[in-house]
């Protein structure tokens, strides 16, 4: 079953110098189960993207084509304040990247933990087993006692913890992790990530993981979308896209990453040029001015190309990206 | 003149207080020791990398460097002239010397500025409105690879990477010897990170600065630093040569933070070096060998008996077993 199906979304935002296309023709889907990866630079969609999901965009930004289906079922573009509020926090859960602003610094985690059950209809005592049983499960020491703390008694790992586990405690079916390891060294990254994999297997439930890093998406995700200015320009498993990128963009994006390099290089890879504007997007393909192999045929649109059953990239040229990464 | 290091460092320390009178009454402790007995030195030219979890004490002990918060203990000695404890006014003719580049890339910029305002501030505040400001930020702004019409922008309309290079011709307006840069890359993307460290590398080349680097991010020490120094509950746990230290890490923490870095390969099989999560508090700090709590290699007398720093190879550490060592080089330990 998939879980999350975003089908062709377009989102606009009115700006005073003029319509700003964020997305175009973003499809992604997010299956039941599985920990998809979403990349890409800032300013690329990522947020919007999930805004748009969590009908959470600013009041300026609309909708302007496509459809957002949960659970199969309700088209979220088109749910209203009520129906949105009742799957936000149950059905749908978010954990964001700063966990500080994400815990209220006045209530005890104990507290926070029992409004986020507000629904449940449990008791207070049943609440707060439950609050210590999610605890535990993302391993915060002596749970018992520290459902009286206040979020400042914490670190900042242990934060996120417990910000994660916040998100997990009514079993959404959706967990959407907004940048979540970035505050993070890299010893407490990892921990994260083990955690994430290890709750995501226990409670059955299907991640949406937005990054930058893509070392954490590579440990993490099943399945990667790749994002540029507002498109999806490649989407398919973790190991087709770090093994056989196809879109010029996603190659070039690869190559940057300092962590493919053995040993200190004089000069480190970067991409030639600039974002386009979102303002005046260019006609056709969005990445042709960065592009080597762009020509004639890129300045019409370019067909989502499937490579194989579950690799898909937005390219004129895959037939000439095949082979290692550049 | 030539022998004296650009910086030299030695057991620095920063407190801070923490608590009010309640806690003293009740004879909880008052005072936390952010950096505790730091010391290095910096060549001219060369490239310093302080890396350690948040909270290690790394910013702390850049601010206490460039003056920013007052040292408890110690000495930072700049161009052979000792720092700590020196007057206010002394300081301003220092900073043209030394410049600070902070975190966050939009946040240290005034939102109410032009970036030609921005970039003539230096020149304002050291009095050196002789030069034709106009000439000096064309010249900053090509230093730094920015159009020149962006000298009319406000910080809002810069990205992450264009208000980075702002900063950065901030930090080098005046010709300074010393750069203090804490997590220049932090947010930025991996192709506009790029750039940046291109930009600093090419900087340091030609005008010969040198740098002091905070940062978490383990690639980038690696394509930007000659030396890295591992920092743990605000001390040094190992100091050496970059390189020697990817190759061979003694200090149990640094292997440990070496082997948990993420890489960009889905069936990478990782032999990790998993520690525990949980880092002690600095009001409470672990007895023996701080780290003896979450490292894997603890034995009876970690836990007792603080290691002295001791030098090998190129590094210099504290712990009673290094990794990485050699045969010999742990026959000497035992023996000793």
């Amino acid at each position: 079953m998939t879980v999350l199906d975003v089908k062709d979304l377009s989102v606009d935002f009115a700006t005073e110098a003029g319509t700003l296309q964020a997305l175009r023709k973003v499809s992604l889907k997010v299956p039941a189960n599985r920990i998809v990866g979403v990349v890409g630079e800032s300013g690329c969609g990522k947020s919007t993207l999930i805004n748009a999901v969590l009908g959470l965009l600013a009041d300026n930004g609309r909708v302007t084509a496509g459809q957002i289906l949960f659970e199969g079922k309700s088209d979220l573009v088109h749910l209203d304040g009520t129906g949105m509020r009742a799957l936000r926090g149950q059905r749908i859960a978010t954990v964001f990247q700063d966990p500080m602003g994400a815990l209220n610094p006045v209530l005890s985690v104990g507290k926070q933990m029992r409004d986020i059950q507000y629904r449940s209809g449990r008791s207070r005592k049943e609440k707060d087993a439950l609050s210590v049983e999610m605890l535990r499960k993302v391993r915060i020491p002596d749970p018992e006692h520290r459902l009286a703390q206040f979020p400042h008694e914490f670190s900042g790992g242990m934060k996120q913890r417990i910000a994660i586990a916040m998100a997990l405690l009514m079993r959404p079916s959706l967990l959407i992790a907004d940048e979540p390891t970035t505050a993070l060294d890299a010893t407490l990254e990892v921990a994260i990530i083990e955690l994430l994999k290890d709750l995501q297997k226990q409670i059955g439930c299907s991640v949406l993981f937005i990054s930058h890093h893509l070392g954490v998406i590579a440990e993490l995700c099943d399945e990667m979308i790749v994002m540029y200015a507002g498109e999806v320009v490649e989407r398919g498993s973790t190991r087709d896209i770090f093994h056989n990128p196809r879109h010029p963009y996603t190659k070039k994006l690869l190559a940057c990453d300092p962590a493919r390099l053995a040993r200190r290089e004089p000069r480190l890879p970067t991409i030639p040029g600039t974002l386009p504007d979102l303002r005046n997007r260019p006609k056709g393909c969005v990445f042709q001015s960065r592009c080597e192999l762009a020509d004639d045929v890129c300045s019409t649109m370019p067909p989502d190309t499937a490579l194989s059953t579950s690799h898909v990239a937005r390219c004129w040229h895959t037939d000439e990206t095949a082979g290692a990464a550049a | 003149m030539t022998t004296e290091p650009l910086l030299s460092v030695s057991d620095l320390r920063v407190r801070f207080r923490i608590g009010g009178m309640m806690s003293a009454l009740a004879g909880r402790r008052t005072e936390i020791e952010a950096v505790s007995g730091v010391g290095f030195t910096l060549e001219r030219g060369q490239t310093l990398a302080l890396v350690g979890e948040s909270g290690s004490g790394k910013t702390t002990l850049a601010r206490a460097v460039d003056g920013l918060q007052p040292a408890a203990g110690g000495s930072i000695r700049f161009e052979g002239r000792e720092l700590r404890d020196l007057p206010k006014k002394d300081w301003k003719p220092l900073r043209r010397k030394m410049s600070m580049m902070f975190q966050d890339p939009v946040g240290s910029l005034s939102p109410r500025l032009s970036v030609r305002s921005l970039l003539a501030e230096p020149f304002a505040i050291h009095g050196l409105s002789g030069r034709s400001l106009d000439a000096e930020v064309e010249r900053l702004l090509a230093l730094v690879g920015l159009p020149r019409d962006f000298a009319d922008r406000y910080p809002h309309q810069l990205s992450g990477g264009q208000a980075r290079r702002v900063g950065v011709a901030r930090a080098v307006a005046l010709d300074p010897e010393l750069i203090i840069a804490d997590e220049p890359t932090a947010g930025l993307d991996v192709s506009i990170q790029g750039e940046v460290l291109n930009l600093l590398n090419d900087l340091r080349d030609r005008m010969g600065l040198s740098m002091l680097i905070i940062t978490h991010n383990l690639h980038v020490v690696r394509q930007i630093a000659d030396r890295m120094a591992v920092m743990y509950l605000g001390r040094f746990v190992e100091e050496g040569e970059t390189e020697a230290i990817f190759r061979a890490p003694h200090h149990p923490y640094t292997a440990a933070l070496l082997s948990a870095n993420p890489e960009p390969d889905p069936d990478k099989v990782h032999n990790r070096i998993a520690l525990p999560a949980e880092v002690p508090s600095l009001l409470d700090r672990p007895s023996g060998c701080e780290f003896h709590t979450r490292c894997p290699f603890a034995q009876d007398i970690c836990r007792t008996q603080a290691p002295t720093p001791s030098a090998l190879g190129s590094s210099r550490l504290t712990c009673h077993f290094p990794l990485n060592a050699g045969p010999s080089a742990v026959e000497a330990i035992a023996a000793s």
